[in-house]
Order: structure tokens, then C-alpha cells, then sequence
């Protein structure tokens, strides 16, 4: 038995694969009267970083505690905001530019709080999720080093 | 207890997990870095610059003051680039 309105349904996955984001939102609000927006987010893989043009990127996971994370983030978007659904897609392998990467759907009775919470999962997967990016460009391959404007991202939902 | 390495933290130490049983005076994250360090370069160059790497203790992410006792799984990695 699937338990309708509520807490809703939360779904992480951690694939290769790549997702259809028309299908993940009918997946979110299937039989359902109660959402009245859905925000979705999707993170695609650009040739254009900085100077350098990006020819394919690797992300690199670590395996179940990534689920434990975005799990402990999800539960906290839902004590904050009132959500009806939450979706998170997160690929891992080896893309080319124009290729997704990310997929963040957040339902709710009103749109206030599905596009918020979308922002907070997405900055918080951007700097606490354990995932890894390798570049590879004409001048070689290196990690992806931290920005300091994703910390500040996160930071400002931290509850004082 | 099992270490498992990520990212360049793995590729520097040249293996993604080991078991390892560390003396009884190894009681914080910080001092199973300086411990694993003088083990050998491999691992001197993976933690050269300690402030920079990120530990998680059984899936949770821990400073480097955290006790590793009763510790299942210890992780380290570089800052997270996800998202």
C-alpha cells in the first residue's frame, strides 16, 4: 500500500543511466489532487569551464554513504518546507558535454516551497553529498577542485 | 578497521580501501592522518595538506578532532564536487 498526501514519496537513486524527466514528474504526481507545483532542477555536463573547454567529465561516487547523505538532506528539506514528493537522480560515470548529470524534483501544495527546497537540495548535494568530478580537456585531466561560492550557497540555510 | 579512499586521496595512495589495525595511542581522525602518513610517501603525498581532506566515520561526516573508536568504516576524500 502506497501511503497518498502526507510526507509524500521521496526516491533517490544513484544510476549510470541517464533519466527522462517527464516520466520522474508523472512518477511524483501520479493519482495525486494534493500538489500544486513541482519544481525541477536538472545539472547537465558544460563544455565551457572557465577558460578551458571541457571535452568529458567523470563523477566519482562514494557508494552508500551518498544515499545516507542526500537521505539526511531530503528528510531535512521535509521538516522545513511542506512537500508532497521529492525526487533525486544522481548519475555517476563518464559524460559528455550537453549530457545530464543531476536530476532534483520537489513537489508541494504551492510553488513558494517546492522552489526552495529544490535550491537547498542542490546546493547541500553540491557540497556535502560524496561525489567527485574529473575534467578531461585538451590540457589534460584533473579533479574538480571545491568552490568557495558553493560553501556560501549552502551556508546561508543554516539555521541560526 | 576499514578505510576506504576517494578521488585523488585514492589515486594518490594508489588503492581505494584497506583494513588496517592502528596502534592503541591513534584515538582522533587527525591522528590516524599523521599516523597513515608515516607509512609510507604514497600516503605523505595523499596528506600533505590535512586541513584540505574530509573524513566520514560509518557514512557520516566527521571533523578531525572526531574518535575513531568502535569506527566500522573511515573514509577519507578531497572537498565534494557533485551536484
Amino acid at each position: 500500500m502506497t501511503s497518498p498526501a502526507t510526507a509524500g514519496a521521496v526516491t533517490i537513486r544513484i544510476q549510470e543511466d541517464d533519466f527522462d524527466i517527464a516520466r520522474e514528474i508523472a512518477g511524483l504526481t501520479r493519482s495525486r489532487t494534493d500538489i500544486g507545483a513541482v519544481v525541477s532542477f536538472s545539472g547537465i555536463c558544460r563544455a565551457d569551464e572557465d577558460s578551458a573547454k571541457i571535452s568529458a567529465l567523470t563523477l566519482e561516487h562514494y557508494p552508500g554513504m551518498a544515499e545516507d547523505e542526500i537521505k539526511r538532506h531530503v528528510d531535512e528539506a521535509i521538516s522545513r518546507w511542506p512537500l508532497n514528493g521529492v525526487t533525486i537522480i544522481h548519475r555517476v560515470g563518464r559524460f559528455m558535454p550537453g549530457q545530464n548529470i543531476v536530476l532534483v524534483l520537489t513537489a508541494s501544495q504551492h510553488r513558494k516551497a517546492a522552489f526552495e527546497a529544490a535550491e537547498f537540495l542542490m546546493d547541500y548535494l553540491k557540497t556535502s553529498a560524496p561525489f567527485w568530478k574529473k575534467e578531461e580537456s585538451a590540457t589534460g585531466t584533473g579533479w574538480v577542485e571545491a568552490r568557495a561560492r558553493d560553501d556560501e550557497a549552502a551556508a546561508r540555510w543554516t539555521r541560526s | 578497521m576499514k578505510l576506504k579512499y576517494f578521488a585523488w586521496v585514492r589515486e594518490r595512495i594508489g588503492m581505494a580501501e584497506e583494513t588496517i589495525e592502528p596502534p592503541g595511542s591513534v584515538r582522533t581522525v587527525e591522528e590516524l592522518i599523521a599516523w597513515l602518513s608515516g607509512r609510507s610517501e604514497a600516503y605523505a603525498y595523499a596528506f600533505e595538506k590535512p586541513k584540505v581532506i574530509r573524513a566520514a566515520i560509518d557514512h557520516t561526516h566527521v571533523k578531525s578532532d572526531a574518535a575513531i573508536a568502535g569506527a566500522r568504516e573511515i573514509a577519507f576524500f578531497p572537498p565534494m564536487t557533485g551536484g
